[in-house]
């Protein structure tokens, strides 16, 4: 079959898909008009928002929420140093270790972060430790992928020519090398800083710390106008994140 | 020794100098920010060095025991619930599919007006800010919300999805138009083509491939955010898993986490596949 007329069958069969899910979920015409009613509401009461004169105790839990962000990125970052020469295929030659530790890898990724909080929770109790930990899991699996990708992408040459100009090795290290790593590890670790503190902003909703326990709270106790206020709480922070974040990435790649 | 080369000399040691307080301040300034988060987040030495043994305990204890002389019985005993599980992954899927599909649907109409090389200023704003929001907010968050306006189950969970896929996608989407060529634009207005027209015949055939291939991303990390949308309610096996974790079965917990592995890698492997092959179909395409 040519292409051409392949491509309105793939579609054809995409929509099928579709129908059978929508069909699976139960998302009857009826159920969806009355959800939509209930949502209206919901939003009605949603305005104004308010702090519920918890404004302190609010700011307290989003200033644990980007804590647990940095704080698990850095442990990430720390694990996932060592763990990333193990993964470049410079370094480590053996093809089936070098596939293990990279499918290693993708595994802890694999897994949202969502559900390491659940376990993490479950194995040292509530809050911000086992968030910490949930958020680091996953992200040394990604930083010690990107990491060694970095580290496989360095050009040898620049190590080679601080050798043949009567350098050491760790001189090698130092002026060859991690001048063309750094600003990579560097940036990643801060993209994934920012991806974190998104991410802690809702770990809280299984008991890991942060603001998700009072925006679960809220939401489970009808009180929408403070639930809404958390919401915009969370939305100014992770902007702000974003630009701080984004300045210093571009001051690093210009110095 | 000359006056240049002193005058080379000075400024060396001048930018050495700047060099090294720039690094000292930089550190000073991480250092600082790891003390305070230490405060704030409650980090103790002493309950980390406690907690780290329990977590081991713990993920030890899910490991289940699968002795080689009896390997198919105590496999079976492991994965007890496999068709019920895989039930679940299979709606789970679904879920991220149809969500993919709809929240992208919706992508593809805003994105046109949220190009700032089709749409005028107003409409790019306003359609941008839209985008945002959705985009912002978490999945969970959308899917606690409406887990309370349509009810328990995984049409809760598909709505958060698609809503959610709907910002993230119409972002790039509309960044995908903006790189789109603007000759044929012109040409379909040239002919008496209205704006829509124009959109449709001048503009969706040369981003199909990039928003088809972001779409497919979207997808894979869609069924990782499935997977977890169960445990507020919103369906899926997140709700199998939910409960393995509050009920303590922990041989439980393991399998359902390597099931879903499975699913989530057998799923990133197969968009790869297509993705390559839409982006092979765009290298193919006369330029």
């Amino acid at each position: 079959m040519s292409s051409l007329a392949r491509t309105p069958v793939m579609f054809g069969l995409g929509f099928l898909l579709l129908l059978l899910g929508l069909w699976r979920v139960d998302a009857s015409p009826l159920r969806l008009i009355e959800g939509a009613q209930k949502l209206g509401w919901l939003v009605v009461l949603m305005w104004p928002p308010s702090a519920g004169g918890a404004l302190t105790e609010l700011l307290a839990a989003l200033a644990e929420t980007v804590a647990m962000a940095f704080l698990g990125t850095l442990l990430a970052v720390v694990v996932a140093l060592p763990l990333c020469f193990l993964g470049a295929g410079n370094i480590v030659t053996n093809t089936l270790t070098r596939f293990t530790v990279r499918r290693t890898y993708d595994g802890l990724r694999g897994i949202d972060s969502l559900v390491w909080a659940l376990i993490f929770v479950s194995a040292v109790g509530m809050g911000p430790f086992a968030g910490i930990l949930a958020l680091a899991v996953p992200d040394i699996g990604l930083l010690a992928k990107v990491f060694s990708e970095a580290l496989e992408s360095a050009d040898r040459r620049q190590v080679e020519g601080v050798r043949a100009g009567g350098g050491s090795r760790l001189h090698a290290i130092r002026f060859g090398l991690i001048p063309q790593v750094a600003p990579v590890m560097l940036s990643q670790t801060l993209y994934t800083f920012e991806s974190n503190t998104r991410s802690a902003t809702i770990l809280g909703v299984v008991g890991a710390g942060g603001i998700g326990l009072a925006l679960g709270d809220r939401i489970r106790l009808n009180n929408w106008d403070e639930a809404a206020f958390i919401v915009l709480l969370i939305l100014v922070t992770v902007a702000v994140i974003d630009s701080l974040s984004r300045r210093i990435r571009l001051r690093l790649i210009r110095a | 020794m000359s006056a240049t080369a002193q005058a080379v000399e000075a400024r060396w040691r001048r930018e050495r100098s700047a060099g090294r307080r720039r690094t000292l301040a930089w550190s000073l300034a991480f250092a600082a920010a790891v003390s305070v988060a230490a405060v704030v987040g409650q980090v103790d030495i002493a309950r980390l060095l406690a907690g780290l043994p329990r977590a081991a305990d713990y993920i030890t204890r899910t490991i289940p025991t699968l002795r080689w002389d009896h390997l198919a019985q105590d496999l079976a005993e492991w994965m007890w619930g496999f068709d019920l599980w895989l039930e679940l992954l299979l709606d789970t899927v679904l879920i991220a599919y149809a969500g993919t599909v709809l929240g992208g649907g919706a992508a593809l109409l805003m994105s046109f007006a949220a190009s700032a090389t089709l749409a005028p200023s107003w409409a790019v704003a306003v359609s941008r800010r839209l985008l945002e929001f959705a985009r912002t907010v978490p999945t969970l968050v959308f899917a606690l919300i409406f887990v309370y306006a349509f009810g328990l189950g995984p049409l809760a969970g598909l709505l958060a999805i698609a809503l959610h896929s709907f910002g993230a996608l119409g972002k790039l989407f509309a960044e995908v138009h903006e790189n789109a060529d603007l000759h044929s634009v012109e040409a379909v207005r040239a002919a008496g083509g209205s704006w829509a027209e124009a959109m449709r015949f001048g503009v969706l055939p040369q981003s199909l491939p990039g928003l088809l291939s972001f779409g497919l991303l979207r997808f894979e990390i869609n069924v990782r955010e499935a997977s977890v949308l169960g445990i507020v309610g919103a369906g899926g096996i997140g709700e199998e898993l939910y409960l393995s974790v509050r009920q303590f079965e922990y041989p439980d917990i393991s399998a359902i986490i390597l099931l879903i592995l499975l699913t989530v890698t057998l799923i990133d492997a197969l968009t790869t596949r297509l993705r390559h092959r839409i982006l092979g179909a765009e290298s193919l395409r006369p330029a």
